[in-house]
């Protein structure tokens, strides 16, 4: 049988990691995606400007890159913010942290389309409805729209979700103690590269495996209200 | 906070030897993607369980797992086995250079076989019968028609794919590659100015991906150029 030299307990905690990257990316990402598709959708130019500034940027700049940027540059920048107020003590971020703000600010910018284009897809018919009822703008939109919005925008979303627990693994280039990590560790000390990083690669691949599977369960439940079938 | 970008201007001749770098990792494993990723696509096409299961399998696994994991499996993982280290491939697994371009075109013909497939599949039986009617022998409805369709077809995800793998390329400096992001690490470990240095990176690769995003506009433009034409051209009544 497979034998790990002991590093399996390791190489699990490192999977628990991984999924908090990946499920704090994936909030965060949410969040800025859907405030990036009302932006670009708004009548509001400057807002418009911010949000394609946003996707054009993060989507043309390697994830690594962004990673790094995040990594080394969020120290300095919090910094002098940090100062404007006073506060000179010196202030570091994580590994962690920087890579829930990297992957969560790339999962956003490609969330934004996927939002953009689920939200033009309800009918007007839809808004006119909930107006005639007599739903305020903020009821209409997480009664009737957001419902909807989540069911069109579900697959390209599972998409996203897939390359995000993919690009966790760069974090553990800054040092988290992702599988990634743990596998070199477990390189490092026992020489056995090809093993270790085979067993890695099948991690994510269960990894993928699940996600697919609650993707697809999501996709039913939201298209429940659906009569064709 | 202050930024000083005259390393930038400094740096920039050794930031272009990293881009040309990139360059060309990305070029190189783009074409002997596609000519990996063609064999791969037909194979999946068919409806024999023991051809498609080959492809199925492999494109599952390199779309399923990290490219991260993969170039460390090529990269470290090979000199594990005795076997290979003797062997003559050993001049090529030995460098990084190779190594990279090994994991990137097995990546990204993966991705690219199931672009080709869905193209494939896209055209519409009508046309395969159109050709049939009309007295083609195949080797010319495939030359005529179906290839150039399917080309047609590809280009806008195919060119998603170019920048994909752009980005992608970026994972080469960590198996000690000179390619813009490593020589921008190295730059940064000489200088200490991570953001000057890290932004200047990303800018180049801002203009290589507008510049491949157009090329792919002019390309899609000639090669569907007959769609754009056909709505003008033919009057809606006969």
């Amino acid at each position: 049988m497979l034998d790990l030299h002991g590093f399996g307990d390791q190489l699990l905690q490192g999977a628990s990691i991984t999924i908090q990257l990946a499920l704090c990316s994936l909030a965060v990402g949410l969040v800025l995606g859907l405030l990036g598709a009302s932006a670009k959708l708004s009548n509001i130019k400057p807002l418009q400007w911010i949000a394609n500034f946003y996707t054009t940027i993060i989507r043309g700049v390697p994830e690594l890159l962004t990673v790094l940027i995040i990594y080394f540059g969020a120290t300095t920048v919090l910094m002098s913010i940090a100062s404007v107020f006073g506060y000179e003590e010196y202030i570091e971020i994580g590994p962690f942290a920087a890579g829930v703000t990297a992957l969560g600010l790339t999962f956003g910018a490609y969330a934004t389309e996927v939002f953009r284009g689920a939200l033009q897809a309800i009918p007007k018919g839809q808004h006119e409805a909930a107006i005639v009822l007599g739903m305020s703008s903020q009821r209409k939109f997480f009664r009737i729209i957001l419902p909807q919005v989540w069911r069109v925008a579900l697959p390209g979303i599972g998409n996203l979700f897939l390359v995000l627990l993919k690009d966790t693994a760069l974090v553990s280039v800054v040092g988290l103690e992702d599988i990634m990590r743990k596998a070199n560790v477990a390189v490092s000390n026992t020489k056995e590269p090809f093993l270790f990083y085979l067993v890695a690669a099948f991690m994510y691949l269960a990894l993928t495996i699940v996600s697919m599977a609650v993707v697809h369960f999501l996709e039913k439940r939201a298209s429940r209200g659906l009569s064709r079938g | 906070m202050e930024l000083d970008f005259s390393v930038v201007i400094e740096y920039f001749p050794r930031l272009l030897t990293g881009t040309w770098m990139t360059i060309k990792l990305v070029l190189l494993s783009i074409v002997l993607g596609a000519l990996v990723a063609l064999p791969i696509a037909l194979a999946r096409i068919s409806k024999n369980w023991f051809i498609s299961g080959v492809p199925f399998a492999f494109i599952f696994f390199f779309r399923g797992t990290p490219l991260l994991v993969q170039i460390f499996l090529v990269y470290y993982g090979a000199s594990q086995f005795e076997a290979v280290r003797e062997s003559f491939m050993w001049p090529i697994l030995r460098e990084p250079f190779w190594c990279a371009i090994i994991a990137f075109t097995l990546n990204t013909s993966a991705y690219t076989a199931e672009i080709f497939r869905g193209a494939i599949q896209a055209i519409p039986e009508g046309e395969v019968e159109a050709c049939k009617v009309i007295g083609m022998t195949k080797t010319q409805m495939y030359c005529r028609i179906l290839l150039p369709r399917a080309f047609g077809i590809v280009l806008p995800a195919y060119g998603n794919e170019i920048i994909l793998m752009l980005k992608a390329s970026a994972l080469a400096s960590t198996i000690t590659l000179l390619d813009l992001t490593g020589m921008a690490r190295t730059i940064i470990a000489r200088t200490y100015t991570p953001i000057e240095i890290f932004l200047a990176a990303g800018g180049i690769y801002l203009v290589i991906s507008i510049l491949v995003i157009y090329i792919f506009r002019l390309v899609e433009k000639r090669q569907n150029r007959y769609l754009g034409t056909l709505s003008i051209k033919v009057p809606d009544k006969g």
